[in-house]
């Protein structure tokens, strides 16, 4: 495994590959956008801005999946932890997005018991252990993470087992970015993790509806290169259309049990994003034979208080939506860094600030 | 009837009384015993010695308590003695404080001391004075371990000429074992039985280098931070530049395969066995040479050198011609969400 892994990872390969988009020159010049934590990560982390023709611009869109979180579901997780005694199970960076200046990991300084875990299935063992506490999933991310959500939820969890579904779609955030305005976006690099499960197929209605061309791809420094001078090849054409530049994890009907765990666990909801609004269809409720398990209902969760996206100051909300770069907005690099971070994008590793900070200031 | 105190740690036997006598008696001098500690008064006392004495002192909280490639004991000893080692410090002398949760199954316990002894014994210390307490259930987490040690200096150490810009930067092997073995432990992944912690005393590579005439400028051992921690030490307390080429630090394909997975970096992952040195640019080569050729650092590395350039920065270059910045950890090492 690791030998085929290699592969993606060679310096020459990749090399060949960005001279090979060098050699385009498309008259104008191109933005892609990614909508993908991990991409940004790796996209900032292996330095390939630095090594793109001048014409060619990667930014980053709402990908991240603990900044798209609306601080009004971070602030129902702290209550559920400071004011119900419940633990709460969550993944790894959600702990410390502030909402209203409170993260969980504050909430679990102040004594709430809050608990990273790797799957949801460790939530299940935990309230399997502890059958006296109510433990709460706080179960966040996009369709990578929201089958294994409904898996948990369709095997007869354990009664002390709730979740706080926070899910979020990324078919419905293409559409909204295709209208936001002022944002021009000429190809979308597309969520490898996440088409595993979804598939390519429905992104093809995606792409034939806007007139704009996708590239689905991997994560090693190889796929990335692959995507992008896929994706520029589709766009110099006029392609509508999505190709597939992962083949070795993503087929054009995905992951057929973990679609269908979906569609049984949950119903699609209008939804929040932080810094899209409300998207209609893009999140995920328990439907009603599940609905027990709601953390929302088992709990009297105050919803009365209205809480600002961002932070006074902080752009996140335009960051997030590519709208901005992250050295535009006024506070990066001084009043918010990695270790003072203002807005989720700082907070998260898959969060742009952060990876922009660390990655692309050498 | 079961004994039940013979197998499970109690509150008694933390009071003062009986208990307390037989838990030192029979689970910690069984293994530890020495002419110092056999004493058994207030306080160890040792014989004279020459020289400046080095003293630390570090505290051992690790979960789960049993890994891959060693425990909380073996940690505790080489945690100690390494950090005596890489201050130029011959190791001589240690003092364990062991905090017990009621309920701690005495095998446990027994276990952790055994690895206490032998460790201490393949680096040439001893155990002079202990301390153990007992807390209710639910006021620990099975069991914690202080230690404190100290060691002599070696005579001219550290050299007057501190590290700076031209220097080499090595490290005696991969590093990340131990925080990857963590990690996945913690992850519920698993590992080949071949790949464990590195948990080990540095004492040996400290001495090799001595042994050939080379002098470092600088030592750590890369522990709680990683690489990246000690790192940014060096570029902060030299103020000079540290440039890292990323595709010479050595890291195992298990290490990276437990990165991949769970998107940590591994040059945050805590090393127990390996030591990064900055020596003259000259000495670099033989450096590496002398830790392969001494059994304890056969993955030794020259990762970098410190420059003039972005001075108190440490700048990585990546095996696809771009750089990246290197800061330390702001925070827990959590996992990403897919």
């Amino acid at each position: 495994m690791s030998d085929v892994i290699e592969r993606y990872r060679d310096p020459c390969l990749f090399e060949s590959l960005v001279r090979r988009i060098g050699r385009h020159s498309p008259r104008r010049p191109l933005t892609l956008m990614h909508v993908c934590g991990t991409h940004e990560n790796a996209v900032a982390r292996f330095g390939i801005r630095n090594l793109l023709p001048d014409w060619l611009r990667i930014i980053a869109g709402p990908g991240c999946p603990v900044c798209v979180c609306p601080p009004a579901d971070i602030n129902a997780a702290v209550q559920l932890a400071l004011d119900h005694d419940a633990v709460i199970a969550t993944f790894g960076d959600m702990v410390n997005v502030p909402a209203d200046d409170v993260s969980l990991a504050d909430a679990r300084a102040d004594g709430g018991d809050v608990r990273v875990v790797y799957s949801a299935a460790d939530a299940v063992t935990i309230a399997r252990k502890e059958k006296d506490r109510q433990v709460v999933f706080f179960a966040v991310g996009f369709e990578t993470t929201a089958c294994t959500s409904a898996a948990v939820a369709l095997a007869q969890p354990p009664e002390n087992l709730s979740m706080l579904v926070s899910h979020r779609l990324i078919p419905p955030a293409l559409d909204a970015l295709e209208r936001i305005d002022g944002l021009c976006i000429d190809g979308f690099l597309l969520p490898g993790h996440v088409l595993a499960v979804t598939g390519t197929g429905s992104y093809v209605e995606f792409c034939k509806a806007n007139s704009t061309a996708a590239v689905v791809a991997g994560f090693e420094a190889v796929d990335i290169m692959l995507g992008v001078g896929s994706l520029v090849d589709m766009i110099i054409r006029g392609e509508s259309d999505v190709q597939n530049a992962y083949p070795r994890a993503v087929r054009s009907d995905g992951n057929r049990r973990a679609l269908q765990a979906v569609n049984q666990a949950f119903d699609t909801v209008d939804s929040a994003w932080r810094g899209l609004g409300v998207i209609p269809a893009s999140g995920l409720a328990l439907q009603k034979d599940l609905s027990h398990m709601d953390a929302s209902g088992r709990f009297d969760i105050r919803t009365d208080k209205v809480i600002a996206d961002d932070p006074p100051g902080c752009e996140c909300s335009s960051v997030m939506t590519g709208l901005k770069e992250p050295e535009s907005c006024a506070l990066f690099g001084t009043a918010c860094r990695p270790d003072s971070p203002k807005g989720p994008c700082m907070v998260s590793s898959e969060g742009t600030c952060r990876n922009r900070y660390f990655f692309e200031r050498a | 009837m079961r004994n039940k105190e013979k197998e499970t740690i109690l509150l008694g036997h933390g009071s003062g009384g009986r208990l307390t006598h037989e838990l030192i008696r029979d689970v910690f001098l069984e293994k530890l015993a020495n002419p110092v500690l056999g004493f058994l008064g207030d306080s160890g006392i040792l014989p004279e010695t020459e020289g400046r004495i080095a003293i630390t002192t570090d505290s051992f909280v690790v979960s789960p308590l049993f890994f891959a490639g060693g425990d909380i004991g073996t940690l505790a000893v080489n945690g100690t003695v390494n950090d005596l080692a890489v201050s130029g410090a011959i190791p001589k002398y240690l003092s364990l404080g062991a905090i017990i949760e009621e309920g701690f199954p005495v095998a446990d316990l027994k276990r952790i001391v055994s690895s206490i002894a032998r460790s201490a014994e393949e680096s040439g210390v001893i155990v002079v004075a202990g301390d153990t307490k007992v807390v209710e259930r639910g006021k620990g987490d099975g069991l914690f371990l202080s230690m404190s040690g100290t060691g002599i200096m070696r005579n001219g150490y550290p050299p007057q000429r501190p590290p700076g810009p031209g220097d080499s930067v090595i490290v005696s092997g991969p590093v990340g074992d131990h925080g990857a073995v963590i990690l996945a432990s913690r992850a519920h992944l698993e590992t080949a039985d071949s790949f464990g912690s590195d948990c080990a005393a540095v004492t040996s590579l400290v001495q090799a280098l001595f042994d050939e005439g080379i002098v470092p400028r600088f030592m750590r051992d890369p522990t709680r931070g990683g690489l990246a921690g000690v790192l940014c030490d060096l570029a902060q307390d030299t103020s000079a530049g540290v440039e890292v080429m990323e595709q010479h630090v050595p890291v195992k394909p298990e290490v990276e395969t437990i990165c991949n997975i769970t998107g940590v970096d591994p040059l945050y992952l805590a090393c127990e066995g390996r030591v990064v040195a900055v020596v003259d640019s000259s000495q670099s080569d033989r450096a590496v040479d002398v830790w392969k050729r001494s059994g304890a650092g056969d993955g030794a590395a020259c990762i970098g050198k410190l420059t003039d350039n972005e001075r108190g920065r440490v700048i990585i270059r990546t095996r696809y011609g771009g750089a990246r910045h290197l800061m330390r950890l702001t925070s827990e090492i959590l996992p990403r969400i897919c």
